[in-house]
């Protein structure tokens, strides 16, 4: 089956995530698709496997130009995706997610479903207990799964959206070889997305570089690392030192921390952060940076592990102890965990203050607002609602809102969105609280502001954290490596 | 008893189906009064049963229809809305059947199944009613055949466990929640007609009042079970038949006591489900039983219940 | 100002037209004429001394619950078991008239704080069930609703019953020290209008002036958020109940210590579930709840002298409320009609 994508665009609201891209899929290969955060691979195959239409383009199927109106019609046509989160029904039994839309029959044959099921798991080598619930089954065993249902289903052309991230080493490898065996043996066509070089270069032929959304790159696999990281990452010159700063003696540490959800696992973490300092957290999605800001912040438990602060031990405290200890936490969604969009500026002001007394000094509140609004520089009114903030102001109210002092503040993603000049300003802030003697742990997905703005930096990939680095000496490339699964 | 528990099997069948599409069809009480009154009346004045079956029918599937289309294309609250609709079914049908009440109608005659009524004790019971009783019986089998055997049926459940999924495998969510909450809510219409032709006939104001409601806790406490829910519903009814034998029993506990049963086993149920109480208990036992024990337990609520789709 | 705005500002009123075009329509289905109805309606409110305070009368436990329930919907809660909580307050109430004896003030003090604690806690009973046992409010409120009228009809017709016998009317009626002061032989106690206008109050400076109402607002809006900021959801969906649970309890005395004089079967007589149409149609804002309250009570008060004048059924108060509420539900919002335009497409 040959597919041909063309002239793809997508774009929501200002952001262009897919701007014109084409490229060719020959059958029996393996493909690679790599790109940072953002750069749009994951809506370039939700497009391709039917979960949403493009703007403008055309998918072409063997020559015809198809449009799917939702992924079972793209499975009709012989394209399957794998999500990294299956979209499957966990309350349901193995068979029965099988059968879903699976063919027209009226009548649920679940005895030809399940030695069909069992054929099949055979085939790739699969070991799956077929009378189980689906959400008796590990993340591993669900891909699997729907493997085998999109094989079933007829598709030709498979799509992995980073399967190797939260399983385990041996199915990973039973996964490994299935790909193979589907693109050597049965001619299917294989696109892996993943950000894992290594994997990349072990499975795929050919690779397909995407940054902000074009096309920016091809090369034939295995190549070297350099040429794909190149690609991925856009090269900036060195910047000039910045201010110097007194870093003073350790005040948060991290020993043998490990941390385990349903998809992740983070194990034996150690890390110590010093007053004033400024540490960094890059690598993708969902590779355990914020997991273990949440577990400092006390949202999330660790299994073991101890985390102290000013030499107390906080392991395990709750999210409104650490708060109490001095810790600040600003999450990614603005609004969705953070702000309350219906609510004014005076409102939040009040909420984030300590309480005094029963009865809101309205008065005083906003007064006391319009002081913040004044340091902080946000552009709108005690009564204006946090909705009706732009990004950059809502952000500078995130941190209008948060304590002085603090002892160690916690910030995912704090410049997400937004334009230079805003990003600038709250690194001022940043700034100014750091020499407060605030230790800051942030992560992003910018590697300029990581490199630009940190002290020392980590890179977590899968789970696992690099060796710290200094940021001073180190370059984009080499985190790009270290993003890559490189040591 | 079988005869008292009829209609509310019917209702909680109906309400079953509605709520493992995701919808809460809250107005159960209000639309079984309305339909209750609109299919006496068309039964009486068109002298035939089946037309009022027909008519109720069509009102409980039409306040089905509100609340689902408040939801899908509105975009309200499920709950606000069948709320409303609760209430106002109730003083609706009080004025629009203000004419007709306790007015004699028409009257479904019994009819035994020939073998099957000798059985031993359990043969009167079960076997010796009308045909609506047996059309019950055969409605909460092919109820259950569809939901656990058919296509269509799982797709319905998917709809209600996580309906992006089912739009990935090509199930239109809107479709099947506007479908199927129309045909539960034709079957809670039929429910409350079947009072007036067969329980407590004829019609006077409030005469069904109460039933919705306890048929939403059957429902609940049946897991959202076509099979659990109709036991339920007879066990309710054998509830009220018992109450005055326990009563000689136990002449301490008072009979009204007993009504209070279907609710208590309703929260019941829900802490059993949304807690993790039992999973901790599960792990203790031996490991052979805990599949099978973990089995019966799985009456929880369609995860997708009462959220719209494509929420923003 | 151009077509659409006047559209925009003029929408709120489509509904309630609506309502009102919906209800005289089956008026006239019935044979009555609309102005007669209405004036029937009118006089049934207002038509003398004793009918005007009924009304009131009426209105106080409608305002009292009405208000309580600003509390748990401004935390997002859905407190459907105001009605059991009403019950349960006369219940508590019940007990003091008919289980002490003191002078009337003390009495009537003791009853009042009863039927507080009484509704309160079994607010809070489905506040923990779901905090602690993840379950839905509206369940646990529908069942505890049930729970307290079956609690009510056993009273009335075994511990409690009259001495003639027990019917399911009502309880023996209670001393006369044990019921509120009443105006001019009517139903209606000046006292509860007191203890009203301050539970009012009360509500309205904690909504608006307290820390605790803001962080309610903040819970009511977005779970998440809130907590980041500090807020404890659990212990504030607790306060939220008990309050309601409060109010509600003291509408139930009232009911039961003024509107009758005895433990009656359906003693709340729906205010529970009235009160959050009320809410509802008010659009959940503080000041304009007393005035729907009122409207409320106007309208099913005077549907009995409808009966009585024009032979229509007096549920038609019911319905037009009712509608109104629907209505306003349905298509009262324009902005999700989507009347201008299609909205941005979702993703």
């Amino acid at each position: 089956m040959h597919i041909e994508l063309r002239e793809i665009r997508k774009h929501f609201g200002s952001v262009k995530a897919n701007d014109g891209i084409s490229f060719t899929l020959e059958e029996g290969r393996i493909y690679g698709l790599l790109g940072e955060n953002g750069a749009g691979k994951s809506t370039l195959m939700k497009i391709l496997s039917g979960y949403q239409p493009p703007d403008s383009g055309e998918i072409l199927i063997n020559g015809k130009p198809k449009q799917f109106a939702s992924p079972a019609e793209a499975l009709n046509n012989g394209v399957g995706m794998l999500y990294q989160d299956p979209l499957d029904f966990p309350p349901f039994r193995i068979v029965e997610n099988y059968l879903l839309g699976k063919d027209g029959r009226a009548w649920l044959d679940y005895r030809a479903a399940e030695a069909e099921l069992q054929g099949l798991a055979a085939r790739y080598g699969f070991d799956i207990d077929l009378h189980a619930y689906v959400d008796s089954l590990s993340l591993g065993e669900r891909q699997q799964l729907e493997l085998i249902r999109l094989l079933a289903g007829g598709a030709q052309l498979l799509i992995l959206d980073e399967p190797t991230t939260g399983i385990s080493a041996e199915q990973q490898e039973k996964l490994f070889q299935s790909i193979h065996q589907l693109a050597s043996e049965e001619g299917k066509t294989v696109v892996l997305v993943s950000h894992k070089l290594h994997e990349v270069q072990q499975l795929c032929a050919h690779a397909f570089v995407l940054r902000r959304g074009k096309l920016v790159g091809e090369a034939d696999v295995p190549c070297s690392n350099e040429k794909l990281v190149e690609l991925m990452f856009e090269q900036v010159p060195v910047r000039s030192a910045r201010p110097e700063s007194q870093l003073g003696e350790p005040l948060v540490e991290i020993r043998d921390l490990t941390i385990s959800t349903y998809r992740l696992a983070l194990k034996n973490i150690n890390l110590t952060l010093r007053r004033g300092e400024i540490f960094g957290l890059a690598g993708l999605q969902g590779s355990g940076q914020e997991l273990l800001m949440q577990a400092v912040a006390g949202l999330v438990k660790p299994e073991s592990g101890v985390i102290t602060l000013k030499g107390r031990n906080v392991t395990g405290r709750s999210y409104h102890q650490m708060q109490a200890a001095g810790v600040g936490y600003v999450a990614a969604g603005r609004l969705e965990e953070g702000l309350v969009a219906g609510l004014t500026l005076t409102e939040h002001v009040v909420l984030a203050q300590p309480q005094y007394g029963f009865l809101v000094d309205w008065d005083r509140a906003k007064e006391e607002t319009d002081a913040r609004i004044r340091r902080y520089q946000i552009i709108g009114t005690p009564q204006t609602r946090a909705a009706e903030l732009s990004g950059g102001n809502q952000q500078r109210l995130l941190f209008g809102l948060l304590k002085e002092p603090l002892e160690l503040l916690l910030l995912e993603h704090p410049t997400r969105g937004l334009d230079l000049r805003s990003t600038d300003y709250i690194w001022e802030l940043l700034y100014r609280r750091r020499e407060a003697g605030t230790a800051i742990l942030f992560m992003s997905a910018d590697l300029d502001e990581i490199i630009e703005r940190s002290d020392r930096i980590a890179v977590f990939s899968g789970g696992l954290m690099s060796r710290v680095v200094e940021a001073g000496k180190t370059s984009v490339e080499e985190l790009g490596h270290l993003i890559g699964g490189q040591a | 008893m079988i005869l008292q528990a009829t209609p509310l099997m019917i209702a909680v069948t109906g309400e079953t189906i509605t709520e493992r599409s995701g919808i809460v069809n809250l107005s159960l009480d209000g639309s079984m009064l309305m339909a209750a009154m609109t299919g006496f009346v068309v039964g009486l004045k068109t002298d035939s049963v089946w037309l009022g079956f027909l008519a109720a029918a069509a009102v409980g599937a039409l306040f089905a229809l509100i609340v689902a289309f408040g939801s899908i294309r509105l975009r309200q609250s499920q709950v606000a809305i069948g709320f409303v609709l609760t209430l106002l079914g109730d003083d609706l049908s009080a004025f629009l059947g203000q004419n007709y009440t306790r007015i004699p109608g028409p009257v479904i005659k019994r009819m035994g199944i020939p073998v099957l009524e000798e059985i031993p004790f359990v043969g009167p019971i079960f076997f010796d009613q009308d045909i609506t009783v047996y059309l019950t019986y055969l409605l909460v089998a092919l109820t259950w055949f569809f939901l656990f055997k058919t296509q269509a049926g799982l797709k319905v459940r998917a709809v209600g466990e996580r309906p992006e999924a089912a739009f990935a495998r090509g199930v239109n969510v809107d479709y099947v929640r506007y479908l199927y909450a129309i045909i539960g809510g034709a079957l809670v219409g039929i429910s409350g007609v079947v009072y007036s032709f067969n329980v407590k006939l004829g019609w006077s104001e409030g005469h069904t009042r109460g039933f919705g409601w306890i048929a939403l806790a059957i429902v609940i406490f049946g897991g959202w079970s076509p099979i659990r829910g109709a036991l339920g519903a007879i066990l309710f009814g054998a509830t009220k038949a018992l109450a005055t034998y326990l009563q000689r029993a136990f002449p301490q506990v008072s009979v009204v006591a007993f009504n209070a049963i279907p609710w208590v086993l309703m929260i019941a149920v829900l802490l059993m489900v949304s807690s993790n109480f039992t999973e901790r208990l599960v792990i203790y036992m031996p490991r052979r039983i805990q599949r099978p024990i973990r089995r019966l337990l799985r009456v929880g609520p369609p995860m997708a219940l009462g959220i719209s789709f494509g929420d923003d | 100002m151009n077509l659409r705005g006047w559209i925009a500002r003029a929408w709120p009123a489509v509904p309630i037209l609506a309502a009102l075009l919906f209800t005289t329509i089956l008026l006239v289905m019935f044979g009555a004429s609309p102005i007669e109805s209405l004036e029937a309606m009118i006089r049934g409110a207002f038509g003398d001394q004793s009918k005007t305070l009924s009304v009131i009368a009426f209105w106080i436990p409608l305002l009292l619950s009405s208000t309580g329930l600003l509390v748990t919907f401004t935390a997002g809660l859905w407190n459907i078991g105001i009605e059991g909580q009403i019950v349960m307050g006369a219940i508590a109430a019940s007990w003091v008239a008919l289980n002490l004896e003191a002078p009337s003030f003390i009495l009537i003090a003791l009853e009042i704080i009863a039927a507080m604690a009484a509704g309160g806690l079994w607010a809070g009973l489905t506040a923990v069930l779901k905090t602690r046992g993840r379950v839905h409010e509206i369940f646990g409120g529908l069942a505890l609703n049930n729970i307290a009228i079956i609690f009510t009809n056993y009273l009335i017709s075994g511990p409690w019953q009259p001495p003639e016998g027990g019917t399911f009317r009502g309880t023996q009626p209670f001393q006369a020290a044990a019921l509120l002061p009443r105006y001019a032989n009517s139903r209606f106690s000046p006292l509860s209008l007191v203890l009203l206008v301050i539970a009012f109050a009360m509500v309205v400076v904690a909504l608006r002036g307290t820390f605790w109402g803001l962080k309610l607002k903040a819970l009511g809006k977005n779970l998440r958020s809130a907590f980041l900021l500090g807020v404890s959801s659990e212990r504030e969906v607790i306060l939220a109940m008990l309050f309601c649970g409060a109010l509600a309890g003291m509408g139930g005395a009232v009911r039961v210590l003024s509107w009758f004089d005895s433990l009656r079967q359906s003693i709340s007589g729906g205010i529970g579930f009235l009160a959050l149409l009320v809410v509802m149609l008010a659009s959940y804002r503080i000041l304009w709840v007393p005035l729907i309250a009122f409207f409320f009570s106007v309208v099913l008060n005077g549907s009995i002298t409808l009966q009585l004048r024009t032979q229509l059924h007096s549920s038609l108060g019911g319905i037009l409320t009712g509608v109104m509420v629907l209505f306003v539900l349905l298509f009262g919002d324009a902005n999700k009609l989507r009347i201008f335009g299609k909205k941005k497409s979702h993703e």
